[in-house]
């Protein structure tokens, strides 16, 4: 049903951004530099515009609703229109869409890496840094009609991971990171116990030992003739971990790629090895690792903890029939590690940026919107429909919110287990908790890490050979898939330089042809002018 | 010299309107609304083309190599097409196969093809994924074939990706996301605006199924779209779609008509 999302976006994505860095973005037309107001003008009407991201969960669409209609309350003036969206690549790709048309949202949730392609485009995106000190309209600012964060009260390591290069380009909204959701019930009927801190060791070896048919080929663990023991959903964020934890290169802060490595190499030999034995797989060549976990068909499912719901025996969310749900106790963990000791995760979950436009009153009323989805009760709201953690510690150290996880298991609902668990596996992990280099181009970065684990997955299932040469293919595949070689190192915002050859031939070719029918045009007219006159 | 620059910025404007056009053109014509290719219907395999029946047979992730005849396009985005096929023995489900645009335009309802790829699995919808294609002489539209009495039956998925059609279906309640009833809902949980995919139910003899209408298919602006947006609980109608799966049956749905 929601398999559309799983390939289009990406490589479509990649194209644009490769256009947007041709030529869409040399020189073109901002709204100005935004200057704040003096003051917010309340008989000003102004609209405007919030694309939101939500997990296909109508409670989440709902939050956003009543924010909008919370927010026009205190500020009758304006009017939130939303438009929703279930994936992060559409909304990016709409927005580059739109940059060149100037019809730019008004409030966008985004990724940092969204926004560094965004900011090709001349004062696209709003620097917040003056806007969060203001005081008036800032953060806590004194004319606020609501009861927002301090500075200070954004969990910091949130926070900056706004920040591209010296400026905060948006705020957090809500995080999440990867956990691993596993089927205790047949992993410890294998003869398994499951450690606190999972390890790549422990996951292949009871992956593989769950491969085990008997004659009838049926599976032991499951009796069933499906079982796909370990299904990775994300394969860029599985790529992405690997290296983080092996201290192996990725990219850097300048753009540079680091990633075409022997430790990428390394893993893309383990991942070949299990993937040849149908021991792991992934969402693209599979489909959901929690329809596989609750149909009893997987034993170590890797999705975000914002897809908690979907987990388990008793999960409020499926998206399989019910006859098919096994019954199991499913625990939650950290993601694989190679050093336990040192536990590291990513930090996921969705921002909030604000585009700029002519109009500073609408940037003014777009930026008191996206701070009001901080206050508490949006912030609490939308964290309890998934395994999502506030941004705020004003919200996080709530009551209201420590009543929420002190209700953990007592219902199949708002305080279903796994969804809490994987909330509060978060927040005893936040400091292990990292993100990648943002710049122009490292989208298309985290795609070419994904598409290398598909590709040799893929491979390796039709009898192919992945060795060296496969992978040296393959690395320069990526690089001219994802036009990794294209991409400006060093200056994520500043001038792009000097347009490109074809870029330049092309504007020059369409002047030359106005400038000539203009000039036909002026001929023309001289002509009958000197006729008139003659007659 | 003047009419030639006239002609060609007017060119060059007319082609950028088309291309931005595009997406909201495809959807129209789908839905069985492609001009069909010239008939000349031949099912002669060529060397080395597998029979449905072996085909059917293939393990996944299996090279597979068929030829077979465009039905309908669900989708074209960067080189890539997702398309409907069949021929006289079954149908094949094409996902995501390399194909340039001005490819794509060939592929008019009916155009046989021969397509190399891997056969795949996702979520029990058998496919062809990673395929090329070349076009070749060939016409051939399927007629839908009857289910209504398969629905609920081992033997349905036999029929899995066929154009197909349902009769005298009753429409049934989906739960919105309120617990209220509802004809229809914008995908399957509700929790999507217009323009996203339809979900509905339909009831034949006390047992249930969803079908939807995907929205890449067949779009907002299409008649099946507008028509399943106007049922309602209790409607009696009869269906035309492509047999898609997942998970269990789900058909595409195409054309929805009041029950004769």
């Amino acid at each position: 049903m929601l398999r559309k999302i799983r390939n289009m976006e990406k490589i479509y994505l990649a194209l644009i951004v490769f256009c947007m860095l041709l030529t869409g973005c040399h020189g073109s037309k901002g709204s100005g530099t935004f200057e704040i107001p003096q003051d917010f003008d309340q008989n000003e009407k102004i609209e405007i515009t919030f694309w939101a991201k939500n997990d296909t969960n109508v409670t989440q669409s709902r939050i956003y609703e009543k924010a909008a209609a919370d927010f026009n309350k205190l500020y009758p003036n304006v009017k939130v229109n939303i438009r929703l969206y279930t994936d992060y690549g559409k909304i990016y790709n709409d927005v580059i869409t739109n940059i060149s048309t100037n019809t730019t949202p008004n409030v966008c949730i985004t990724y940092p890496d969204h926004i560094a392609t965004y900011l090709t485009g001349k004062e696209t995106v709003v620097k917040l840094d003056e806007l969060m000190r203001d005081e008036k309209y800032g953060l806590k600012g004194s004319e606020l009609k609501f009861d927002g964060p301090a500075m200070d009260e954004i969990v910091p390591e949130f926070l900056n991971e706004c920040r591209i290069g010296d400026s905060f380009y948006a705020l957090p909204f809500m995080r999440s990171t990867e956990a691993c959701y596993i089927n205790k019930t047949y992993v410890e009927a294998m003869g398994y116990e499951i450690p606190d801190i999972l390890t790549w060791d422990y996951i292949w070896e009871v992956s593989e030992a769950a491969t085990k048919k008997d004659g009838d080929g049926n599976f032991l663990v499951n009796g069933q003739k499906t079982m796909i023991p370990f299904i990775y959903k994300s394969t860029d964020n599985m790529m992405i971990s690997m290296l983080k934890q092996k201290d192996a290169g990725y990219s850097d802060e300048n753009g540079n790629i680091l990633i075409f490595n022997d430790t990428t190499k390394e893993i893309l030999r383990t991942v070949a090895e299990h993937a040849a034995s149908y021991a792991f797989s992934t969402f693209k060549i599979s489909s959901y690792p929690g329809n596989f976990l609750n149909a009893g068909q997987c034993l170590f499912a890797i999705d975000s903890t914002a897809g908690a719901s979907w987990m388990g025996s008793h999960a409020p969310l499926s998206d399989i029939s019910e006859d098919k749900i096994v019954d199991f106790e499913t625990v939650v963990r950290p993601i694989p590690q190679f050093d336990p000791a040192h536990p590291m995760m990513i930090s996921q979950g969705p921002s909030v940026c604000i585009f700029n436009k002519q109009d500073p009153q609408v940037v003014l009323a777009s930026w008191l919107f996206a701070q009001f989805l901080l206050t508490n009760e949006t912030q609490i709201a939308y964290s309890q429909t998934e395994g999502y953690i506030p941004v705020t510690t004003k919200a996080g150290e709530s009551l209201e919110y420590r009543d929420y996880l002190a209700g953990c298991g007592s219902d199949n609902d708002l305080h279903y287990d796994v969804k809490i668990k994987a909330a509060e596996m978060l927040m005893a992990n936040k400091e292990n908790t990292f993100v990648t280099p943002v710049f122009n181009g490292s989208a298309s970065l985290r795609d070419a890490a994904g598409q290398m684990i598909e590709n040799t997955a893929k491979a390796v299932r039709r009898k192919q050979t992945a060795d060296d040469k496969f992978f040296d293919t393959m690395f320069d595949d990526m690089v001219s898939l994802y036009h990794l070689d294209q991409i400006n190192t060093g200056n994520v915002s500043g001038d792009l330089g000097p347009l490109p050859g074809p870029a330049v031939a092309l504007i020059a070719a369409l002047i030359a042809a106005w400038v000539v029918i203009i000039g036909i045009n002026l001929k023309d007219i001289i002509k009958k002018r000197k006729a008139e006159n003659n007659t | 010299m003047k009419k030639l620059l006239v002609l060609v910025l007017t060119l060059a404007l007319v082609m950028s309107l088309a291309a931005c056009g595009k997406k909201d053109e495809d959807k129209k014509d789908n839905c069985n609304e492609t001009t069909p290719a010239v008939e000349k219907t031949d099912f002669t395999k060529s060397e080395g083309v597998m029979t449905y029946a072996q085909y059917d047979a293939a393990n996944v992730d299996e090279p597979v190599t068929v030829e077979t005849f465009v039905q309908d396009k669900q989708s074209w985005w960067d080189n890539k097409a997702t398309i409907y096929t069949q021929d006289n023995e079954g149908a094949y489900f094409i996902y995501e196969m390399q194909c340039s645009e001005e490819d794509y335009a060939k592929l008019v309802k009916g155009q046989k093809i021969r397509v190399k790829g891997f056969k795949a699995d996702f979520q029990g919808e058998k496919e062809i994924a990673d395929a090329t294609f070349e076009i070749l002489d060939g016409n051939y539209i399927a007629p839908a074939t009857d289910v209504t009495s398969l629905l609920g039956t081992d033997e349905l998925v036999k029929y899995q990706n066929r154009y197909a059609e349902f009769k005298g279906m009753t429409i049934a309640a989906s739960k919105d996301a309120d617990g209220n009833d509802a004809a229809f809902l914008y995908k399957w949980n509700g929790s999507g605006q217009d323009g996203d995919d339809l979900y509905f139910n339909v009831e034949l003899n006390g047992n249930v199924y969803t079908f939807t209408v995907e929205s890449y298919l067949c779009g907002k602006d299409t008649d099946v779209y507008k028509a399943v947006k106007e049922l309602k609980v209790g409607d009696k109608v009869d269906l035309t779609g492509y047999l898609y799966w997942y998970d269990t049956v789900n058909p595409h749905i195409i054309s929805v008509t009041a029950a004769k």
